[in-house]
């Protein structure tokens, strides 16, 4: 049992909107180790010429992850959570994530595949302002082991 | 700041080596919100055919790239980052250690210049990385505004 096909293009909307916080990119930036002022002090971030923290390079994570947990939680998607590997991951970001923003991401099911008695699913998180700006796009890759 | 015109392809821009222990894996899994248990529970992990408890691959990309933030001096130069996760970082749990204070798994980073847009200004930044002797990440890439 992998994963259902007929998820390719279906389309999970946004559920509710992520209110990123000055805490929360201090917090993800030292637990990635990130050593950046920009993450830390409002000031050096200003200098920089940002409105205020500017979010580590991954921390979109957090969102799309968010995203993510709605299809495997979908029971017609047939995934088994503990069986999922993390096979590749990609941010593109249209603008850098500043604290202060409020986001939403809408999930794309872009492919499917069978790897050997495994399967693939490739989905994209299209993260927007809650005015509509595009802000970042996540793809992710999840490989699901097959049953030993 | 970084002058475009005196970058080269295959430069180095710098290595580095990231430390993780188990107790950083907790951190990271709190400020992440990915709780999968394979991250901290070595018992669960062996059940579901791991060798011991692995760091989270967005754990490891997460950290590799304050090589490349350091380098251009701005977090949000980076335009686009992506990677292939090839292989598990294991995390062991030595005796006698503090789960926070163990010197932990050392992840190995060079960064080398993979392609220029002089037009776009931006570069592309090919990170290098291993655990062990063995890289843990394929086609670990950076798109950075200069």
């Amino acid at each position: 049992m992998g994963i259902n096909p007929d998820l390719v293009g279906r389309i999970y909307p946004a559920g509710a909107s992520y209110q990123v916080g000055r805490e929360k990119i201090r917090e993800f930036a030292t637990a990635t180790k990130a050593s950046s002022p920009a993450h830390f002090e409002v000031s050096a971030a200003r200098d920089l010429g940002y409105a205020d923290l500017v979010a580590p390079p991954t921390f979109a994570i957090i969102i799309a992850q968010r995203a993510d947990a709605q299809l495997i939680a979908d029971p017609a998607s047939g995934i088994d959570f503990s069986r999922v590997v993390h096979a590749d991951q990609r941010f593109t970001h249209h603008r850098p994530i500043v604290a202060g923003d409020e986001l939403l991401a809408e999930l794309y099911v872009d492919q499917v595949r069978e790897m050997g008695a495994g399967a693939m699913i490739t989905t994209r998180s299209e993260i927007t302002t809650v005015a509509g700006e595009k802000v970042a796009t996540t793809t992710s890759s999840l490989l699901v082991r097959a049953e030993d | 700041m970084i002058e475009f015109s005196t970058l080269e392809k295959g430069q180095v821009i710098g290595s580095k080596t990231v430390s993780v222990n188990r107790g950083d894996l907790v951190r990271y899994a709190g400020a992440s919100g990915d709780f999968n248990p394979i991250h901290y529970n070595e018992r669960f992990a062996k059940e579901v055919g791991l060798d011991s408890v692995i760091a989270h691959g967005m754990f490891t990309m997460g950290s590799v790239i304050e090589l490349v933030s350091a380098w251009v001096g701005n977090p949000g130069a980076i335009l686009d980052y992506q990677t292939r996760f090839t292989k598990p970082v294991i995390v062991e749990d030595p005796a006698g250690s503090n789960p926070g204070d163990a010197a932990g798994t050392a992840i190995d980073i060079e960064g080398k210049i993979g392609a220029l847009d002089a037009e776009a200004r931006t570069a592309r930044v090919d990170l290098t990385v291993s655990a062990n002797g063995t890289k843990v990440l394929m086609k670990c890439q950076a798109v950075v505004q200069l």
